[in-house]
């Protein structure tokens, strides 16, 4: 019996059905070939400038995520399981933010407390009572999913904010289509690539402008931003105008463009900068990175946000206890999708119990991010342990605990030969007036080291292609 | 398009040619060693690109390995070659939906080998080397442009940028020279000298063959003028780079419903003149003095273009 259910060989060292292809050609394959393949994939990462910027190390500001060229795969029930539970997850999601931002129901039913909603670093108190097109306020939402066992799918985390990672998942699979079509040609992969026309589809979708085409533009920070390689990417795949703050202005409450031709009319902005830089009349004074008004054509309704401001109110640890009972509440239905088991510290209960096992769990900040101020008990020292639960005993409401997953593994490339790494994977949902859609598969992150269970690529973590199999899995 | 796109792609095209008209121009002056006095020819050069103030303040005297490095390496220089070649390419990223994925392979791939570049690959024993790599990385860029973007504004703001920095640097390089070309006392003897000196002229700007083909004669100094401001047939002479702004910026107007501004008028107004001109009249006004008002009617050229679709 492994540790750790692995992708390929399951729990029975057998290779399951879904990986059959990929199993005999690793087979074939010796391992200089593969190496050599690796290196060309990395050519072409970087002559296509897909690089993620790096600032503390001088020097080279531009580094590449290592790609791993061993796809992992899921089959065609997996997936279609995962998108169900994906499509209610986000729903429930949009329909708590449109919620929070409006009648406060899930307060009237106690589930949640006014407080804890106006207190709360994400709420945007500027969005109470606006109207939003179609009443979606995430609508490009990642979501984090891990797999610990053949049938059991956690979602780690919600995204609503400004997800990145899709550029990785299109050109993963283009660069792979490019090194091993004959792999293609054997499995039958469904296609990622009309991701961009979901994602314009999805945006068009919020407004309806008279007698005028939709103009839609994508906002980024600028070439300095580590993900401006993905903003210019999928502007340029949606074909948009990609634009900074210093082209936009707003004029009697409308969005404009500053073009060769004089101003033109902006409808929808997929803005890639956080909330706080969007308009310095309303949030930080000092951004230059927004439009002075912006916030007031929108709440005029002359211009769309995606994501609205405030989405983040949706994926803190403590709302993401609740997104079980949300999709309960709001949709009558059982959550198809597992929260990994969650200890909030704010119960007295719970807090005994975390104290009790600090070596087994991992505590979150609850309104922290991207893995600050988080111990991880196993791998703690006994005196890291003891300090953190003194802070632990002091402000127990701020934080959560989960127990250490055994995240699956996957084969990867290691130098010599395929071994197993530990995988997450983040899809991207898309949600406009015109449903909610998922290209089949996702953002695989591998963690490279082995035995390490950090995916992150600020801390040595790849990325891979996933593949979803067509029904039959064969070659449709 | 947006102000900032058009803004950024004239650049990138201006700072691609620069590059490459700095390539010939050391090249120029590289040949010319052991004929004339080299500290004069490489200062000449300083002066083409511009820099010649800025080099003086860096070294204390212009030697042909220092001068060569400061025009193609040097740090201390905002328009070396290198330099011109990381602006492209900050004007590039700055734009990536502006440009055609060859476009940007183009300019990326080249930054990545230039960061590969050592001290020593602008060593006079590679020197030569490396300015072929500068061409050949500019020719791809053309190339790229030429063959991958649509006829829309975006190629006609490249094309803009091109030719505006080439007739820039020709106006540059005649003036640099221009004594060499100013009827002397010795010109009737034709001396080795001489030859060698207008023949670097041409060099400059890549014409030496050009010039036989054209002439069929020996190399004479009012030919060479003629050549480079007024015939057609040579792809970097004014009234050839004229020629393209003009018919860039009637592309732009159509676009635009037909709208024009003061870059049309003075556009229009320059290349009239160079397609009526005589050579004779250009030396009886003062060659000196012809080329100075072209070099600034091109840079303000360059301002009304930035007026009117830049901001």
């Amino acid at each position: 019996m492994r540790e750790f259910f692995d992708e390929m060989y399951g729990a029975d060292g057998e290779v399951r059905a879904a990986y059959a292809a990929i199993a005999a050609w690793l087979a074939e394959t010796p391992p200089a070939v593969l190496e050599t393949k690796r290196e060309e994939a990395e050519r072409l990462f970087r002559r296509v400038g897909i690089t993620f910027a790096v600032y503390t190390e001088g020097g080279d500001t531009e580094r590449l995520i290592p790609f791993d060229i061993i796809p992992r795969v899921l089959d065609a029930d997996e997936w279609a399981f995962l998108e169900r539970g994906l499509v209610q997850r986000v729903t429930a999601l949009n329909r708590f933010l449109a919620d929070a931002y409006g009648e406060r129901e899930i307060v009237k039913a106690g589930k949640l407390t006014d407080d804890y909603i106006d207190t709360h670093p994400a709420y945007c108190a500027q969005m109470q009572g606006v109207t939003v097109p179609s009443g979606i306020y995430t609508h490009i939402a990642g979501i984090d999913l891990v797999r610990t066992g053949v049938n059991d799918f956690y979602v780690l985390e919600d995204n609503c904010r400004t997800p990145s990672g899709v550029s990785y998942m299109l050109e993963n699979r283009a660069v792979m289509m490019r090194l091993f079509p004959e792999l293609f040609a054997r499995v039958g992969v469904a296609p990622v690539a009309r991701y961009p026309q979901d994602l314009l589809a999805t945006l068009r979708s919020l407004t309806t402008p008279i007698g005028e085409e939709p103009c839609v533009v994508v906002l980024t920070p600028g070439q300095f931003n580590s993900a401006y390689y993905e903003h210019s990417f999928l502007a340029d795949e949606m074909g948009v105008e990609l634009v900074e703050g210093v082209d936009i202005i707003v004029r009697d409450k409308k969005v404009y463009m500053r073009t060769t031709d004089g101003l033109k009319r902006v409808h929808v902005i997929y803005r890639r900068i956080d909330d706080d830089f969007l308009d310095p009349l309303v949030f930080r004074k000092d951004s230059v990175l927004g439009a002075p008004g912006l916030m007031e054509a929108y709440r005029e309704g002359n211009v769309a946000l995606a994501n609205a401001p405030g989405a983040g109110l949706a994926d803190d640890k403590a709302v993401y206890m609740q997104v079980p009972e949300m999709i309960r509440f709001y949709l009558g239905e059982e959550p198809i999708l597992k929260n990994v088991p969650t200890w909030d510290c704010a119960n007295e209960g719970a807090l005994a119990y975390v104290l009790d096992h600090l070596d087994e769990l991992v505590v979150k900040e609850t309104r922290g991010s991207g893995g600050y101020g988080m111990l991880v008990g196993p791998h703690a020292t006994k005196k890291t342990r003891d300090a953190f639960a003194k802070k632990l005993r002091l402000n127990p409401s701020a934080y959560v605990a989960q127990p250490t997953l055994a995240l699956s593994t996957c084969p990867t490339f290691a130098g010599d030969a395929a071994a197993g790494r530990h995988v997450d994977l983040r899809p991207f949902v898309l949600s406009g007036a015109n449903g909610v859609r998922i290209v089949p598969g996702g953002l695989t992150r591998v963690a490279l080291q082995d035995g390490s269970l950090v995916v992150n690529s600020s801390q040595g973590g790849g990325t891979k292609d996933t593949w979803v199999l067509h029904r039959n899995g064969g070659g449709r | 398009m947006l102000s900032r796109a058009a803004d950024a792609l004239f650049w990138l095209a201006r700072n691609m040619e620069r590059m490459d008209n700095l390539a010939r121009l050391i090249e120029a002056a590289q040949s010319m060693a052991g004929v004339s006095s080299e500290a004069e020819e490489w200062r000449s050069a300083l002066a083409a690109a511009g820099v010649d103030e800025l080099y003086d303040e860096t070294y204390n005297a212009v030697t042909p390995d220092l001068a060569a490095r400061f025009l193609s390496s040097g740090g201390a220089n905002p328009s070396s070659i290198i330099n011109c070649l990381e602006n492209a390419r900050v004007n590039a990223r700055a734009m990536r939906t502006a440009l055609t994925r060859d476009m940007w392979e183009a300019v990326n791939q080249g930054w990545i080998e230039s960061r590969k570049l050592t001290e020593n690959n602008f060593s006079p024993a590679l020197l030569a080397e490396t300015l072929d790599w500068v061409r050949t990385l500019s020719t791809r860029f053309s190339g790229a442009y030429e063959t991958t973007m649509l006829r829309n504004e975006n190629y006609w703001f490249v094309r803009l940028g091109t030719f505006l920095e080439r007739a820039d640097n020709t106006a540059r390089i005649l003036d640099v020279k221009y004594h060499l070309l100013l009827p002397q006392e010795s010109s009737g003897v034709g001396g080795m000298l001489d030859y060698y000196q207008w023949t670097s002229v041409l060099r400059a700007v890549s014409a030496v063959r050009a010039y036989q083909w054209v002439y069929r004669e020996e190399v004479r100094p009012w030919n060479v003028a003629e050549l480079m401001i007024l015939r057609t047939e040579m792809p970097r002479s004014l009234r050839a780079c004229y020629d393209h702004i003009t018919y860039c910026l009637d592309q732009l107007a159509e676009i635009h419903g037909g709208k024009r501004g003061e870059a049309h008028r003075l556009a229009g107004a320059i290349a009239a003149e160079l397609r009526f001109g005589r050579i004779s009249d250009i030396f009886q006004t003062g060659l000196h003095e012809t080329l100075t008002t072209y070099i600034d009617r091109t840079k303000e050229l360059g301002d009304q273009i930035s007026n009117l679709y830049m901001r």
